[in-house]
């Protein structure tokens, strides 16, 4: 089974956003910050990655950043899902490596097909 | 309120004249809720008055009632595929015959709703301009609903609307942020020409097109109206030309105008 990392400081969020993504078809595992992500990843690197951009200790996108330049942190596919939704944070976390970007709210329909686009990166 | 099922048939045969929109049994519920803004909207006090003056109506009340009984839903790059073979099989072979006559290539989207698909077609353009090579293309968009196109032209979608199948890159490439909601940006517009037009009446002002987008409209038509119209799409189209239907749509025993491609069994070219 493919793997997901959820990456969100809110319970709420990472409940709502792991339901979805199970159903998709992924095993799930979740971290509440970018630091706690980090480590989660060196010892086992997940085929997918669901990340907020705003969280205490270490961002999203810091996260981003220093896991596509970790050794093997290259071949998660990254999808931001953040509320930040202007043109700016969008380019700067494609620029970042990210695949994919997801602007709150959103719905299982949205997720759905974010995750489908992810597959053909 | 309540609709009795003489009003009901009146007003369905009503609709299904006007646009070929076929109102099976039992959606009494659906036209009930759709027509009662129309209603108030036009002064109209109760279904049987609607009915009745349905007959002899003003323009703007017939037009009104069937824009209410139009489903617009439509999603950008919907169903994918489809927008493959555009990229990948329509575009590079049509633009070789194109090119060995000199003329531009048009593609038609005949049901476009609120304008998600020629949107993502005209994206797909700009996408390809190697295999176009300089090839001048325009896009034709129309629908019967008033309202859709009005929605099409403006190009601004919501936050939930553009994310229904727009990659982030895409977003950001082609749209520009309004306040909470998105707006296509003017190079995209510009490639496409909208226009009301009902597909049940004379099609003579499309002119001549090579790619024709009729996707999840005929699914509301009866039999005999889908060939009427069918045939009537064939007329514009080029013989080197493309038709592509919904995921849902076969043309088995509806007409010998087409035939399905090897590529897709919903990608159709015409018999000439
Ligand atoms: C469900 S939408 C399809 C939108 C788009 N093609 C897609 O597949 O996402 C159907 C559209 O067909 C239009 N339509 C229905 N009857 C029509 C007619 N007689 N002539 C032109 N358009 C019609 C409706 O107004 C509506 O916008």
């Amino acid at each position: 089974m493919k793997t997901c990392l959820i990456v969100d400081d809110s319970s709420v969020i990472r409940k709502v956003a792991r339901r979805i993504i199970e159903d998709i078809g992924y095993e799930v595992d979740e971290a509440e910050d970018g630091r706690e992500a980090f480590e989660k990843c060196t010892q086992s690197m997940p085929d997918a990655i669901l990340v907020d951009w705003n969280m205490p200790v270490m961002t999203g996108l810091e996260f981003v950043k220093e896991l596509r330049s970790y050794i093997g942190g290259e071949s998660p596919k990254i999808l931001f899902c953040t509320t930040e939704n202007d043109v700016g944070h969008i380019a700067m976390a494609l620029k970042a490596g990210a695949n994919e970007y997801m602007m709150k709210p959103f719905d299982r329909e949205i997720m759905e097909s974010k995750f489908r686009d992810l597959d053909q990166k | 309120m309540g609709m009795q099922q003489q009003t009901y048939n009146a007003i369905a045969r009503f609709v299904a004249q006007e646009s070929g929109i076929k109102l099976s049994d039992g959606k009494a519920y659906m036209m009930e809720s759709r027509l009662t803004p129309v209603m108030s909207e036009f002064g109209i006090s109760s279904f049987e008055h609607l009915a009745t003056q349905l007959m002899a109506a003003t323009s703007e009340l017939r037009q009104a009632v069937v824009d209410a009984m139009t489903t617009n839903e439509s999603f950008f790059f919907r169903d994918r595929t489809p927008f493959d073979l555009f990229s990948n099989v329509m575009l590079p072979r049509v633009a070789e015959a194109k090119r060995a006559n000199g003329q531009p290539l048009r593609i038609w989207c005949a049901a476009a709703a609120t304008g998600q698909e020629p949107y993502s077609l005209a994206i797909s353009v700009l996408e390809n301009q190697t295999v176009l090579d300089g090839l001048d293309v325009s896009i034709l968009a129309t629908d019967i609903s008033q309202a859709a196109l009005g929605t099409a032209e403006s190009g601004r979608y919501t936050q939930f609307e553009v994310q229904r199948g727009l990659s982030a890159q895409r977003l950001i490439t082609h749209f520009d942020q309004e306040g909470g909601a998105w707006r296509v940006k003017p190079h995209l517009r510009e490639l496409i020409e909208f226009k009301e037009l009902n597909l049940l009446k004379s099609l003579h002002q499309v002119g001549k097109v090579d790619i024709v987008f009729c996707r999840n409209v005929l699914i509301y038509f009866d039999v005999e109206t889908k060939a009427q119209v069918l045939g009537n799409i064939r007329k514009q189209m080029s013989n080197t030309g493309y038709l592509m239907l919904g995921a849902a749509e076969t043309l088995v025993g509806v007409t010998d105008h087409f035939l399905p491609t090897a590529e897709h069994q919903n990608l159709f070219q015409p018999t000439s």
